[in-house]
């Protein structure tokens, strides 16, 4: 089992301050009833605070972060696939995709990376989509910042717990300073994939 | 002696004893080694004192004894004995305690010579210390008894202390330093007196002030000593109550301007707010006395006239003091902002003319003074209503000042702070000037980059703490800050002004919710006005030049201005981030992104007439073609496609163009292949083929009728041509792409409904 965090589009300190502090309340490493300590961590966005970086790194130091369209560091790729357990990940901030936010565009782009998950953003809106393929993830803003896409942003960020063919996608909403979890669940057909 | 002592013959006694004694008569011992000497004696005389007692039980008569002693042929071994026997004397009660004590003071005027007589009424302090009569103690006599006690300990205090301060006088001026520094390690002597004084529970408040404080007070000043000067004002802070002092203030305070000029002042000063403030921190019963006795304005006085005497203190001393100055008022007087000003304002009065420190002790000090009301309130807001705040920062050194600013925005993090009006925001940023503007001639490029970013994220980060939910004062602020903004230099700006421009996005946004609302009402704040400020802001980051990040936020504004159905607004935006593409944007790369963003900008307006949108339409699609690479042309191109097919708007569903874009893809790809095909001898990947024939899937299932199910499998069999050729590049992904695609065609087809049978017309080999 392996528990994945998916967050973007944090925009600090462009359009945001910080984390919400609830958010880094849950998220500690070591884990405990009320806490997560993910082990791998998959962003997509921009990404220019180097206190931030450093925060997430420090809560897990296997990160993955693909590059959002304010981030000029060439060092992070535009986009990225991993492995974990049986589940093959995609990982594209999501402003190449055009039309923005587009599901069937997004399964385009799933297909070229031939990737179970698509995880993506740039809208600032949670979106979990299952498809043919697999599932498109978008966590939304960790920070709900502005966005000229989504009105009324609130921040959300997602928990997967990969387990052997089964992923449970966790996602945290922090609406009017509470958070509200919900949980969609989805399995991979072993035959489904040919690599 | 010992011998004569066991038996008890009273004469060897005496004899012995005063022999002993007569070694305390010399003079070639240095104070250190005398008080080895005098420790020696003392023990002598415990056992000399137990036998005299017992003598006296035995009968014999202690009036007798006392005079007896007296005939000892030198005087110091003489006083000795005539204390020892004076205490035996007094436990006795023969006599009145305060008669005894009178007499042995008195007679001990007879050793002028320091270091003896020094020790000698050490001697006598210290067999008199139990024998006080004092309210409550076995030797209580009439009521005027507390009082000469008092009178007994303050004579000696005062000899000991004149003949402690002459020391420094014997023997060779060349040894001067050392003797100081020995002379020193007796104070304790002089100073258990007070200790002594303390302690008598007769000396109550109004004896304290009308005696025993103006007594010591006028010893300490009178004797002109620094050492002296220095430990006993110390001393009398240290051992006396804290309600004391607080309602002799005036008096102790009064002392403070007479004292030596090299006296250390600030020290004992600092230590007597602080016992002061920690008195106020131990219940909050006694602040009514503080206030009572206008403890804060006689404070703030005698630092005033210390400073203003001692013209010598180093710059550090007079701010240590306002240091604690500020403790004490914090500690005291929470609520009297006034007061915590008067105190800044005191320090910046005291450095005006001093320019910038260089002291880092002194700096430190100014960061203390300026920290303690930030982590007192935890409110930048109040600091803000400091009017001599700022005054006292711009004193610090240009590295201090950037400092002090990251700690005071840390500070408007940490709590959350929100900065509600311009006026605040004006004097938040004259606090934090150093970070926003040049400040001094410091060369840019000395400047650590890495601390530079985070000063500078630091302040961007800021920008979201400003906040007003009333439109006409946010846009106050914001103008606010844009004026500061701007000044701040081609480096500062790419970090500045993202922050302001989406601040006065979110702006936009909220007036266009409450559109509705105001109709009728004079509106002075709308998006049309926001816009033009944010055109300008922008524009200096574009000149500097920043174009990349400039575009972005002109293509932000657009659509801004599209929600808001301003449609000259979004053009002119429009215009100004192609204006930048084609001047400013050399990198391939970059051009790249900027090219997307535009696209992808441009396919979400819905405000822009035919013409315009063509104008714009036909820009982006000559800009893609135009790419340096032509796999980024084939991408860029096939974008545009969507620019002609949106699926929410009725006006835009043009298959016609879709289709002429999709077949300037394909025909930019097959370019790209020959090309391959010339410069490395094989044909290149048909990764491209697959993107297209992917975007026709999307348009075919749009419904746009120029795609065909027939051109879809001419595409597929092109792909599967190409594959086939002898010559081809092997491009796994590619194949991968492929495979999924065709994976995907069958899916469609097993799917049914309207979309399986379209699916149906498109014949493809199964993989």
């Amino acid at each position: 089992m392996v528990l994945v965090l998916a967050l973007g589009d944090l925009h600090i300190p462009h359009r945001a301050t910080e984390l919400p502090a609830k958010f880094k309340s849950m998220l500690v490493p070591g884990k405990s009833s009320t806490s997560y300590a993910p082990e791998i961590s998959v962003s997509s966005g921009p990404f220019k605070f180097k206190e931030v970086h450093d925060y997430l790194k420090s809560l897990c130091p296997d990160m993955h972060i693909t590059r959002g369209e304010y981030d000029e560091d060439l060092r992070y790729p535009e986009t990225k696939t991993l492995t974990i357990g049986q589940f093959k990940l995609g990982l594209c901030h999501g402003h190449q995709v055009i039309p923005w936010g587009d599901l069937d565009s997004l399964a385009m782009l799933q297909r070229e990376l031939d990737v179970d998950i698509l995880v993506t953003g740039h809208t600032h809106q949670f979106k979990a989509y299952k498809h043919e393929g697999g599932v498109v993830i978008n966590p939304g803003s960790a920070t709900g910042a502005y966005s000229s896409v989504t009105y009324d942003v609130n921040p959300s960020f997602v928990l997967m717990d990969i387990d052997g063919l089964r992923v449970v996608v966790y996602v945290y909403e922090l609406i009017d300073g509470e958070v509200k979890v919900d949980k969609i669940d989805f399995k991979k057909t072993a035959t489904q994939s040919t690599h | 002696m010992h011998r004569s002592l066991d038996s008890n013959n009273l004469r060897d006694a005496l004899k012995y004893s005063a022999q002993m004694l007569s070694e305390l008569r010399t003079s070639r011992l240095s104070p250190h080694k005398y008080y080895e000497l005098y420790m020696r004696a003392f023990d002598e005389l415990r056992k000399l004192e137990m036998f005299f007692k017992e003598e006296v039980q035995r009968g014999f008569s202690v009036i007798d004894l006392y005079e007896l002693v007296q005939h000892a042929g030198n005087i110091l071994p003489r006083l000795y004995l005539l204390c020892t026997v004076g205490s035996v004397y007094i436990k006795s009660k023969e006599a009145p305690a305060k008669d005894v004590l009178k007499d042995l003071v008195e007679m001990c005027r007879g050793i002028q010579h320091p270091v003896r007589g020094l020790f000698l009424r050490s001697y006598l302090s210290q067999v008199s210390r139990d024998k006080l009569p004092d309210i409550g103690s076995e030797y209580e006599g009439d009521a005027d008894s507390v009082v000469e006690s008092v009178e007994f300990v303050l004579q000696n205090f005062t000899e000991m202390n004149k003949l402690w301060v002459r020391m420094q006088h014997q023997g060779p001026v060349r040894e001067k330093e050392k003797r100081e520094k020995e002379r020193s390690e007796l104070r304790d002597l002089v100073g258990k007196n007070l200790h002594v004084l303390s302690q008598i529970e007769g000396v109550d408040l109004d004896m304290y002030k009308e005696t025993v404080l103006p007594r010591i007070l006028e010893q300490v000043v009178n004797c002109k000593d620094e050492i002296a000067q220095y430990y006993l004002m110390d001393c009398t802070i240290q051992v006396f109550p804290d309600e004391y002092h607080l309602q002799t203030l005036e008096t102790l305070l009064g002392a403070f301007p007479q004292l030596q000029p090299t006296v250390d002042i600030k020290t004992v000063l600092s230590r007597l707010m602080e016992r002061l403030s920690n008195y106020a921190a131990s219940s909050t019963e006694v602040l009514p006395e503080f206030l009572q006795v206008e403890a804060f304005a006689k404070l703030s006085n005698a630092i005033g006239k210390v400073v203003e005497a001692q013209v010598d203190m180093p710059v550090v001393g007079a701010i240590s003091l306002y240091v604690s100055l500020l403790t004490f008022t914090l500690r005291v007087h929470p609520d009297r902002l006034d007061y915590v000003d008067q105190v800044l304002g005191a320090c910046a009065k005291k450095l005006i003319g001093k320019a910038k420190l260089e002291d880092s002790k002194a700096t430190k000090q100014i960061v203390a003074l300026l920290s303690a009301p930030l982590e007192k309130y935890n409110d930048i807001v109040t600091a803000l209503k400091l009017s001599n705040y700022p005054r006292v920062m711009d004193h610090l050194d240009a590295g201090t000042n950037k400092v002090m600013a990251v700690v005071i925005i840390q500070s408007i993090m940490k709590n959350m702070t929100c900065i509600s009006t311009a006026d605040k925001v004006e004097a938040l940023f004259e606090l934090i000037k150093g970070l926003i503007k040049d400040m001094d001639e410091t060369p840019v490029d000395e400047l650590d980059e890495e601390d530079f970013k985070e000063e500078q994220n630091s302040v961007a980060r800021l920008i979201h703490m400003l906040h007003n939910d009333d439109p006409e004062e946010m846009l106050k602020i914001i103008c606010t800050v844009r004026k500061h903004f701007l000044l701040g230099g081609p480096r500062r700006l790419p970090f500045t002004v993202p922050p302001l421009v989406f601040s006065a996005l979110k702006l936009v946004r909220r007036l266009q919710g409450q559109d509705g609302d105001v109709t009728g009402e004079e509106v002075s704040v709308t998006p049309k006005k926001i816009f033009q400020i944010l055109h300008q802001t922008i524009e200096a980051l574009s000149i500097i030049p920043s174009p990349e990040l400039a575009l972005r936020l002109y293509l932000q504004c657009a659509e801004a201005a599209n929600d808001c159905d301003l449609e000259p607004v979004a053009y002119e935006f429009f215009t100004q981030a192609f204006i930048l593409y084609e001047e400013e944007v050399a990198d391939s790369k970059a051009q790249v992104t900027a090219i997307h963003l535009i696209i992808g900008t441009l396919q979400r307006m819905n405000i822009f007439g035919v013409e315009n949108r063509d104008t714009l339409t036909h820009k982006s699609t000559g800009y893609s073609a135009k790419l340096l690479k032509k796999p980024d042309q084939c991408r860029a191109v096939y974008a545009c496609a969507h620019l002609f097919w949106v699926d929410d708007q009725d006006g835009i569903k043009d298959g016609e163009r879709v289709l002429l874009c999709l077949k300037r893809a394909l025909r930019i790809a097959n370019a790209a292949q020959q090309m391959a095909n010339v410069t490395r001898g094989s044909s290149g990947s048909v990764a491209l083929f697959v993107e297209i024939l992917n975007k026709y899937l999307y348009f075919f299932e749009k419904g746009n009728l120029q795609i065909t199910s027939a051109a879809i499998q001419g595409l597929v069999e092109l792909i599967m041509n190409e594959l086939q050729s002898d010559n081809m590049t092997s491009d796994p992904s590619a194949d991968t792409f492929l495979a999924s695609t065709l994976r995907y065609i069958q899916f469609q087809k097993q799917k049914g409904g309207a979309m399986g049978e379209k699916y149906e017309q498109i014949k493809v080999a199964k993989v």
